[in-house]
């Protein structure tokens, strides 16, 4: 009798049939478009996006020049130079993240001892040019300090997996 | 002088006029089928579609046709120039030519021959050669290896359409696609795809092959063979052979309505429905149809090219081959042979 089945089955295109019908019904369904540059899906609060350099709020800028964000990225994206400042203070003279080179891998802002090197929330830094792209010290502190309150609110959220 | 007008220009004026009466809103149809296809396999994949440019995104074709006509042609180094660019307009005209023998309402047909089926037969199996011609000419192995698969396609599944359109001949009693029309008027039962509903199914699935659409799109094969017959074009040409390919689906689909679901003819008999024009109907059943051949690519997977031929020649051959057998047997005992 399965045979009979079977037979019935393909000549009446029963399993296109089906197939067909499925596909309808989808059609139907509400549609899961999120409609991106007007409407943005959710971003968790390790999402690992565009680097900031992150100040005190005091405006002191937190990095200490230790370098050892610069000895772990695995893509060596980061040029570190140093020198005492004039109240004796080690800083960083220049602090430059090739973002062309960066794999977003996160050991920058796993290395720093003060969570100055994060990476924010922000993904939508495409630049025109290449050049643009090679972040200096200003930037990264700019990058910073707009970005403060969601990448406060972010460590915030983390800590106690932390 | 008189002569030169009344005999000559004025005929040819007026036939010009009736070619781009047909033409322009093909093309136009042929820009919203492309919409139409991305909006529908969009929301069966749960997707919006386009819904950027213009409103709804209605305007998105016409976005695409403007990049494709900006963009440079290139010819590459190692084809034949000649027949490289030739391909793609013979692709297209075609499409076109085909539309010369439909017919779009009553009496609304540009050249009401008596054997227009068979012209429209005929065209659709000289489209072969516009892809073989840029298979070869395009002197790359993928566009080669499409060609061939899409030559051999085409051949097997025009014998089974073949085959198909003679029951529908032997049951309208004539060649002339009007009259076929004109042979299921009475309401949508008397359409022919009720009473030879096996040969509606397998002429669909024909005119499926026949236009290199999923799930026979092996020509193309985007995942194997890059992108078929047509990976070597670009810009126009490639536009060119775009829009041929869609055309055809809407003169395959034009046909199954001419012979299956009663071309012009309203569904039912009654006045608020035959007050509705008959190329408002056409469109509609065209439209139709045309949704079953977007609804097929967004469900199946692709044939495998031995499955391809398998039911080409084991399956749809035979089918058909009995249907004619039958069909003729039936019409003879019942006597209800047309035309005696």
């Amino acid at each position: 009798m399965s045979f009979i089945d079977r037979s019935m089955r393909t000549a009446f295109l029963g399993e296109l049939v089906a197939g067909l019908w499925l596909t309808f019904k989808y059609m139907l369904k509400p549609k899961v478009t999120v409609n991106y540059p007007y409407e943005k899906g959710p971003i968790s609060p390790r999402f690992r996006g565009e680097h900031a350099l992150r100040r005190y709020a005091n405006g002191e800028e937190r990095c200490i020049a230790c370098k050892l964000c610069e000895a772990i990225c695995p893509a060596q994206a980061i040029t570190i130079e140093a020198e005492p400042r004039d109240d004796g203070s080690r800083r960083t003279t220049r602090y430059d993240i090739d973002m062309t080179k960066c794999i977003y891998c996160g050991f920058c802002q796993e290395a720093c001892p003060v969570d100055a090197i994060v990476e924010g929330p922000n993904f939508e830094f495409a630049t025109e040019t290449r050049e643009e792209l090679m972040y200096d010290k200003a930037r990264l502190l700019g990058n910073g300090d707009r970005w403060e309150t969601e990448i406060a609110a972010n460590l915030a959220a983390d800590a106690p997996y932390r | 002088m008189l002569e030169f007008w009344e005999g000559y220009a004025w005929p040819t004026i007026l036939i010009v006029l009736k070619v781009l009466a047909i033409v322009v809103p093909i093309i136009i149809a042929m820009a919203y089928l492309t919409y139409y296809e991305r909006k529908v396999i969009g929301a069966m994949q749960l997707r919006k579609g386009p819904n950027v440019v213009g409103w709804f995104g209605l305007l998105q074709p016409f976005a695409d046709g403007i990049k494709l006509l900006f963009k440079e042609t290139i010819i590459p180094s190692g084809a034949n120039p000649v027949v490289f660019i030739v391909a793609p307009i013979i692709t297209f005209s075609l499409s076109l030519v085909a539309w010369a023998v439909i017919p779009f309402g009553d009496g609304l047909v540009l050249a009401d021959i008596n054997v227009g089926i068979l012209y429209l037969f005929a065209i659709s199996s000289l489209g072969v050669y516009g892809i073989i011609m840029a298979g070869w000419a395009s002197n790359s192995k993928y566009a080669f290896l499409g060609a061939l698969r899409s030559a051999a396609q085409m051949v097997s599944y025009e014998v089974a359409i073949g085959f198909v359109i003679i029951t529908v001949l032997m049951v309208a009693g004539s060649l002339n696609l009007s009259k076929i029309v004109l042979a299921q008027s009475g309401g949508f039962w008397h359409w022919y795809w009720l009473p030879l509903f096996p040969m509606f199914v397998i002429f669909f699935i024909s005119t499926l092959a026949e236009t290199n659409r999923a799930p026979f799109d092996l020509p193309e094969a985007e995942a194997e063979l890059v992108g078929g017959y047509n990976v070597e074009y670009s810009a126009f040409p490639f536009a060119l052979f775009f829009l041929g390919e869609y055309i055809n689906m809407i003169v395959m689909s034009g046909m199954t309505t001419i012979l299956f679901l009663g071309g012009w003819l309203p569904p039912l008999e009654v006045s608020w429905l035959t007050w509705i024009p008959g190329p408002i109907w056409f469109a509609l059943k065209i439209a139709v149809v045309l949704f079953f051949f977007l609804w097929v690519r967004a469900s199946f997977p692709r044939y495998r090219y031995d499955q391809l031929m398998r039911l080409g020649w084991k399956v749809f051959l035979p089918l058909s081959l009995a249907a004619v057998v039958i069909v003729g047997g039936v019409l003879l005992a019942t006597g209800w042979v047309p035309n005696q």
